[in-house]
């Protein structure tokens, strides 16, 4: 394999794209400045400029958003930038399926579906996210215990390979199981496995009416206790010490439940869902630019346990936030410092109820010393294998990943 | 085959003679699955009662090229667990232990044999269930769901046995054993699990799966509507989706699949009846009764000459009962049938249900169609008779012609049922060589040697060191694994 020097990549990019700027210290993946930004505008161009750099490591964008997340790369020769993949190709409400291009705002289509009363269950809090961003890294928001999160939703997708091979999964219908479900490789596969150029996927109606119930405090009890009755919340969020509850329904359903939900969990009903309802503990202006966020998964009910080894990470850590989905059993949680030692100590504290603690936001200066991803358990062979398949020479977001994929 | 004497003996040693099955007679017990025009004979059977029976056999068989398959309660409708015949066929039926009901964690862990309704019945007097519910559920297992990633009449509103298997260990082709996710629901690295399921046997066998348990609903209703067109009743689906309801279940039968019905099950469907809609709501009290208020007018304001409601789970019952026992039911209609699995945009309903009318009259062939109306998920039987000339030839060209139908709409080929051995000649059409060829990089990575149920799913495919280029022909494995196809 011979690998064309960063100069011969601006030029062959040149060839294969009319929309290629040098890079700047602002297209920095986690800290690593790329030499090129090229931003193709339809899916042969994506084709072109993958074929046309063999051996050069690209790293795919949408808004940026979640470029934080994962370890920071080994190397990155061009940043590609999936903006101009803006199109939304198809969407017949009557079918309650939607295709968009990867470089759509999640934003521009919840607002062409709103007009029909419809919704994508995706509520992942980042501004201006992509869609395709969304899937490379998976990303959810409260809605996710309704609606699952994009493994679930993602019906089709149209992916251009390390080779530049075009290749289609799924397809544009909600029942579907011809050939290898790869729309649950790409989630969450941030970007490491080929460049997301279209995605398809299923629609939900609606909800005309909304109800929220806050409970100024909770247990691991008061969220058993919501599991267990015949509630159908759209949301159960822990925001610090308080529990939100969300009803999303036609509005003799919403009210009837919220009554019964302040109820059960000693809670009132309120107009509003409280402010910062479903963001990141990490984002906003109040959190130091050197602090660190992390999402805790575990059993649903190891809730009490993830929320005592938060409590007692080392004083010097500083006071956690604490936001999340209690019924799904992933929390977010965000520290002004965390030594590598407390974040071992975390996953320690968790690993009994099946836990795992992956770093989210961090310095990426810090990256290096934090173990981002944590174990990854016996499949990661496996991974490497799938990996190798698909990216031989490693040009796609090389490091990113877990176990240094 | 030396190979085979050599393993059948290796394996008696490894797991127990009683386990290894070669008599040829023992051995036809399991030529077919629930798609009984396809036989294999396999050389040899396992019936393996533990995971590690299942890596040693898996083992051995790697050690030695022998092609394998798993087969579970053998229920599946496209051929997926169809024996190679120079290979050994992995029974997992003596499988069959439900090791864990967490209700804390609203989550059970079974071994593969376990029967789809066990586990509903398991959790229910803890108000929980199984929602994956295939109309096989009393018979068929939850590692076939898995492989085949199962629907059924409820995966309109709770999706299919992807969305609700959260952990499994997985035995892989060359007999090591992963474990893919658990009882959370998110895991660092790739979401491997999520492609084993519906992998159809291709990438190895479960023997541990870890799913999820939902709470039984507040309230569940259920009404029958007769209409005098299907025209009707897919305008009374359209409405009720474009009304913003989403039913947990919404079924529906042409004349001809009412007539099968009827004579088997004597389920009593509105008498003339061109189409019935069966239309299933549940979830909170408040919400089931609004929405289900709601789908009567909307069938009534569509033309439903009657329209009944279910007073409780016994009458519920017969109304379901109709519908699940469909596909038997045209044994009363027609000594031969061909079920077909399509899928199309649902809003493409009447043109599809249109082209396949036209079809089946220009071969002279009569069509049932009975269909998941909510998903667009066609369940056309194809109705012939084996003993009349040229009848199944012509009846085969129809099924595939409906393929084609669904295909040229937008569709799939498979909703539920799976591609197999079946449909695997028809995938080529609804993908191109550059897709397939990415799903191959799976399975590749999983089982670089193709012995886990090759000839399934794929049409042609490649040897895992072969590049990317024109196919070149029958995989050799595949041409060995090749059933006899009847």
């Amino acid at each position: 394999m011979v690998i064309p020097t960063a100069v011969d990549a601006g030029e062959l990019l040149r060839k294969a794209c009319d929309d290629v700027r040098e890079a700047t210290a602002e297209d920095a993946v986690d800290g690593v400045v790329p030499r090129y930004v090229v931003a193709p505008a339809s899916a042969a161009e994506t084709q072109e400029v993958l074929r046309a750099t063999a051996g050069v490591r690209i790293v795919p964008r949408g808004a940026g958003s979640k470029l934080g997340w994962g370890a920071p790369p080994e190397a990155v020769d061009v940043l590609l930038d999936t903006r101009r993949l803006n199109r939304i190709t198809e969407y017949n409400p009557g079918d309650l399926v939607v295709s968009a291009e990867a470089g759509v705002t999640l934003g521009t289509v919840q607002d062409a579906v709103a007009g029909h009363n419809q919704v994508l269950g995706l509520d992942p809090p980042e501004e201006g996210a992509t869609l395709g961003g969304v899937v490379a890294a998976n990303a959810s928001g409260p809605r996710r215990l309704r609606y699952g999160s994009a493994r679930d939703l993602l019906i089709g997708v149209t992916v251009v390979l390390a080779d530049g091979t075009l290749a289609q999964a799924g397809g544009k219908v909600v029942k579907n199981v011809a050939g290898y479900d790869l729309m649950k490789l790409y989630c969450g596969s941030l970007g490491t496995l080929g460049v997301l150029v279209s995605t398809t996927w299923r629609l939900h109606p609606r909800p005309p009416e909304r109800r929220v119930v806050t409970a100024r405090s909770f247990t691991g009890d008061t969220v058993q206790a919501l599991l267990h009755s015949p509630l159908t919340p759209t949301a159960v969020e822990v925001s610090g010490e308080e529990l939100v509850v969300l009803f999303e329904s036609i509005g003799p359903s919403v009210s009837a439940q919220a009554e019964v939900a302040a109820k059960l969990i000693s809670g009132e009903v309120v107009e509003e869902l409280p402010p910062g309802f479903g963001q990141r503990p990490w984002s906003g202006p109040a959190f130091p630019s050197d602090g660190i966020g992390v999402t805790i998964s575990s059993e649903l009910s190891a809730l009490p346990q993830v929320l005592v080894a938060v409590r007692r990470l080392p004083e010097g850590c500083g006071p956690p936030t604490i936001r999340g989905r209690a019924a799904c059993g992933v929390l977010e949680v965000a520290v002004p410092t965390l030594p590598p030692s407390g974040l071992a100590e975390l996953r320690r504290a968790v690993a009994p109820y099946d836990g795992s603690v992956i770093v989210r936001s961090a310095p990426p200066e810090r990256k290096a010393e934090l173990d981002v991803w944590g174990p990854v358990g016996n499949a990661l062979p496996l991974m490497r294998q799938v990996k190798e398949r698909f990216d031989p020479d490693r040009r796609l977001a090389p490091g990113r990943y877990i176990g240094g994929i | 085959m030396a190979a085979l004497a050599g393993l059948a003996e290796a394996l008696r040693a490894a797991i127990g003679p009683e386990r290894v099955l070669t008599d040829r007679l023992q051995c036809k017990t399991y030529e077919c699955d629930g798609l009984s025009h396809y036989k294999a004979t396999p050389a040899v059977v396992v019936l393996a009662e533990t995971a590690e029976h299942v890596r040693v056999a898996v083992r051995l068989c790697f050690e030695r090229g022998v092609p394998f398959v798993a087969r579970g309660s053998g229920t599946g409708l496209s051929g997926g667990a169809l024996p190679v015949v120079d290979g050994v066929l992995i029974v997992m039926t003596r499988m069959r232990s439900i090791r864990d009901v967490d209700i804390p964690n609203q989550r059970a862990v079974v071994e593969p044999g376990v029967i789809n309704l066990w586990l509903t019945r398991e959790a229910a007097p803890q108000g929980y269930y199984y929602a994956p519910d295939p109309s096989s559920q009393q018979v068929c297992s939850i590692g076939g769901n898995l492989a085949e990633n199962s629907g059924g009449a409820h995966c309109l509103k709770y999706g299919f046995t992807a969305n609700h298997v959260t952990g499994a260990e997985v035995v892989l082709p060359d007999g090591s054993q992963v474990t893919l996710g658990g009882k959370a629901i998110e895991h660092p690295g790739y979401d491997l699990l999520g492609v084993v399921v519906g992998s159809e046997g291709t990438l190895g066998i479960a023997t541990s799966i870890t799913v999820r348990l939902l709470r039984k609903p507040e309230a569940v209703e259920t009404l029958l509507a007769g209409f005098s067109s299907v025209a009707d009743a897919g305008a009374t689906v359209s409405e009720i989706i474009a009304a913003g309801v989403l039913p947990a279940a919404i079924e529906m039968m042409d004349a001809l699949a009412i007539e099968a019905a009827e004579a088997a099950v004597h389920c009593g469907y509105p008498v003339g009846a061109e189409a019935v809609l069966i239309v299933e709501l549940d979830g909170p009290a408040a919400e089931v009764r609004a929405q289900f208020d709601e789908v009567g007018r909307i069938a009534r304001d569509h033309g439903a000459f009657e329209v009944r409601v279910a007073a409780d789970a016994e009458e519920r019952a017969l109304m379901w009962k109709g519908r699940k026992s469909a596909f038997a039911a045209v044994g009363r209609i027609s000594p031969n049938y061909i079920v077909q699995d399509g899928v199309i945009p649902r809003t493409a309903l009447p043109e599809a249900l249109a082209g396949i009318g036209q079809l089946g009259v220009e071969r002279g062939i009569r069509v049932a169609n009975v269909f998941h109306a909510g998903d667009g998920n066609l369940h056309p039987l194809v109705l012939f008779d084996d003993a009349a000339p040229g009848e199944e030839a012509r009846a085969h060209e129809v099924a595939g012609g409906i393929l084609d139908i669904c295909m040229g709409l937008g569709g799939s080929i498979t909703g539920e049922h799976g591609v197999g051995i079946d449909k695997a000649q028809y995938l080529g059409r609804q993908f191109t060589a550059e897709d397939l060829d990415t799903m191959q990089l799976v399975r590749c990575a999983f089982d670089p040697t193709g012995i886990s149920n090759p000839g399934k799913l794929f049409p042609t495919p490649r040897l895992c060191g072969e590049r990317p280029g024109p196919h070149q022909g029958v995989h050799p494995l595949q041409e060995k694994g090749l059933a006899e196809v009847f």
